[in-house]
């Protein structure tokens, strides 16, 4: 690992330098997570009194449980729809705002700003739009198109709700993001394509979506990172996973089985299964993400 | 520019105006909420005109208490997120400059193992580890207080990462320079890495402090106590009132009221905010 050509010579000093980060470390995130994997062996007992060690059967439980295997399903279908819209929307956004000379700045300070309202407050803001009852949209959808909009009460439209939910927040970090990738591809790269007669769409195809094609898939990453555990706040804030587990996310179901629930043994293997997901994403986005370093 | 195509142009203009209406959209209709009266939501629809309750609705919220459905006034709650949010970016500042620090600067034994263990808590969010962390929370005696509220939150590899790479770049002349002069590493530290650093260090400040502030889940498994209660996780027990209709005009101002530091934050500081954001993804 890097460090300088030359450095400071003391023993004890450096021990002392990385003591906070790493008391904290062990005490709020390893110790924590060793006791994930312990329990994860466990089952207690009603009364939380004592407990036994049933090996696998934790896990092996959760693979034959069919709400388990559903919200799986779910958390496909809600992690692939709002990565599409996010990356869909923002990078059509970016496209435009590149075209754009003298305005650019300005719309782009009007893009950027959802990215600070938290994912329980983006929830709360579209849950009221929704509304049953109340909402503009199921309104609209009423009068206009004659559909009964209930996220109550169909599944369908909790998981749209849920879905544009936390789009609607991502937006302005893909955008940003899309935006930097679409100015570091060199103008002449275009330019010269245009002499050779490609117009705007010929162009896209062939050389700014493949020359996007680290930040698309950097974004992925993050984006996908993003739907499967920071949307807990969306959920919770707007079906708390219903109706009929119809937007309990794996991540939302943790939570719920665990510390609502209080199945400790099973609300363990799943977060242990859920660590191992994020160990992937993690080692995906540091082994294939090119490094965007520039000094 | 590459050609003139003016109804490039055009398209892009709509595309662009669109796309803030539709951003703008949810916390417009928010802010309209919040100037009505609670009798404008008996009837039918939300309005999409202000009204002219504004000063009532604002006013009621830091007033607190059974008319406006709040069991704790509004002036706790804000003042509980700003301690959260800036405690936090403080002391992920300052635990992470210090780390990378002793990193870069140091070579000790186990040098590679603790950056490793910096680097597995990004791997471990809370979402994923609800449950034995919370016991941890308790059984230090954590529940319901400041401490329990932030410090878990402190460690960060992102942060120590930015700020190894900031450090990577400052030039080895430096410190040699330092050292021939008799700088110890603190000194060296202070007058020379701290200040060269400066611009990372806000740029970093302004995503901790979103980060912070925006906290959802941490703040609703640490307190119970109404006093300790965030305005973002507070909210939601708010909107959850079951035996009668919800006051929506309440509703949403606190939920404006909740956007406002870190959205300000972001319009004001937008340089600093894009900077931070590239640099912690680097």
């Amino acid at each position: 690992m890097q460090t300088k050509r030359t450095i400071f010579g003391n023993k004890g000093l450096p021990y002392l330098l990385l003591a906070p980060q790493l008391i904290i470390t062990g005490i709020f995130f390893l110790w924590p997570a060793a006791q994930a994997v312990r329990m994860s062996f466990l089952r207690e007992d009603a009364f939380g009194m004592s407990s036994t060690f049933v090996g696998l059967r934790n896990y092996t439980r959760l693979f034959d449980n069919p709400e388990y295997l559903n919200s799986i399903k779910v958390t496909l279908v809600f992690s692939v729809a709002t990565v599409v819209l996010a990356l869909g929307f923002s990078l059509l956004l970016a496209l435009a705002v590149d075209r754009m000379i003298r305005t650019a700045r300005g719309y782009t300070t009007l893009l950027v700003w959802p990215y600070a309202v938290a994912p329980a407050v983006a929830g709360i803001l579209w849950w009221f739009i929704f509304n049953p009852t109340i909402g503009i949209m199921p309104y609209i959808l009423e009068n206009i198109f004659g559909y009964d909009w209930n996220h109550a009460l169909h599944p369908d439209d909790a998981m749209i709700l849920v879905v544009i939910a936390a789009a609607w927040k991502q937006i302005s970090y893909n955008f940003l993001f899309f935006v930097a990738g679409l100015q570091s591809i060199p103008a002449s790269l275009r330019e010269a394509a245009a002499i050779d007669g490609a117009g705007p769409l010929k162009r896209f195809w062939t050389i700014t979506l493949p020359l996007l094609s680290p930040t698309t898939f950097f974004l992925l990453v993050v984006n996908v990172v993003y739907t499967l555990f920071e949307t807990f706040a969306v959920i919770d804030a707007t079906t708390e996973g219903g109706p009929a587990q119809a937007t309990n996310i794996l991540v939302y179901k943790v939570f719920q089985d665990g510390y609502v629930g209080l199945n400790f043994g099973s609300s363990s293997a799943q977060s242990v299964i859920l660590m191992g997901l994020v160990i992937c994403l993690t080692f995906i986005q540091f082994r294939f993400v090119e490094r965007r370093v520039t000094y | 520019m590459v050609e003139n195509q003016r109804w490039l142009d055009i398209a892009a203009h709509i595309v662009l105006i669109l796309g803030v209406l539709i951003v703008a959209f949810p916390v417009y209709v928010a802010f309209i909420a919040s100037t009505h009266e609670p009798s404008a939501f008996i009837r039918g629809t939300i309005p999409l005109l202000p009204g002219d309750n504004i000063a009532e609705s604002y006013a009621g919220v830091f007033r607190g208490g059974v008319a406006s459905q709040m069991s704790v006034p509004i002036g706790v709650m804000l003042t509980n997120s700003m301690i959260m949010a800036l405690a936090i970016a403080v002391g992920k500042i300052v635990i992470s400059i210090l780390s990378a620090f002793a990193v870069v600067y140091f070579r000790f034994p186990f040098r590679t193992l603790a950056f490793w263990l910096i680097f597995i808590t990004l791997m471990l969010p809370v979402e994923v580890r609800i449950v034995p962390t919370f016991q941890v929370i308790s059984t230090l005696g954590l529940l319901n207080s400041y401490t329990g509220l932030t410090v878990p939150l402190m460690a960060s590899a992102t942060a120590t990462f930015l700020f190894r790479q900031v450090f990577l770049t400052i030039p080895d002349e430096l410190m040699e320079a330092a050292r021939i002069d008799g700088a110890g590493p603190m000194k060296f530290f202070k007058d020379i890495l701290l200040p060269m650093s400066q611009t990372n260090i806000a740029a970093l400040f302004v995503i901790l402090f979103i980060y912070g502030w925006n906290q959802y889940l941490w703040p609703i498994l640490v307190t119970t106590d109404d006093s300790y209660q965030t305005i973002v996780a507070g909210i939601k027990r708010m909107s959850d009132v079951v035996d009668s209709e919800p006051l929506w005009n309440y509703i949403m101002s606190v939920t404006v009221l909740a956007m406002l530091p870190p959205v300000a934050v972001v319009i004001f500081m937008q340089r600093l905010f894009v900077k931070g954001l590239v640099d912690s993804e680097k």
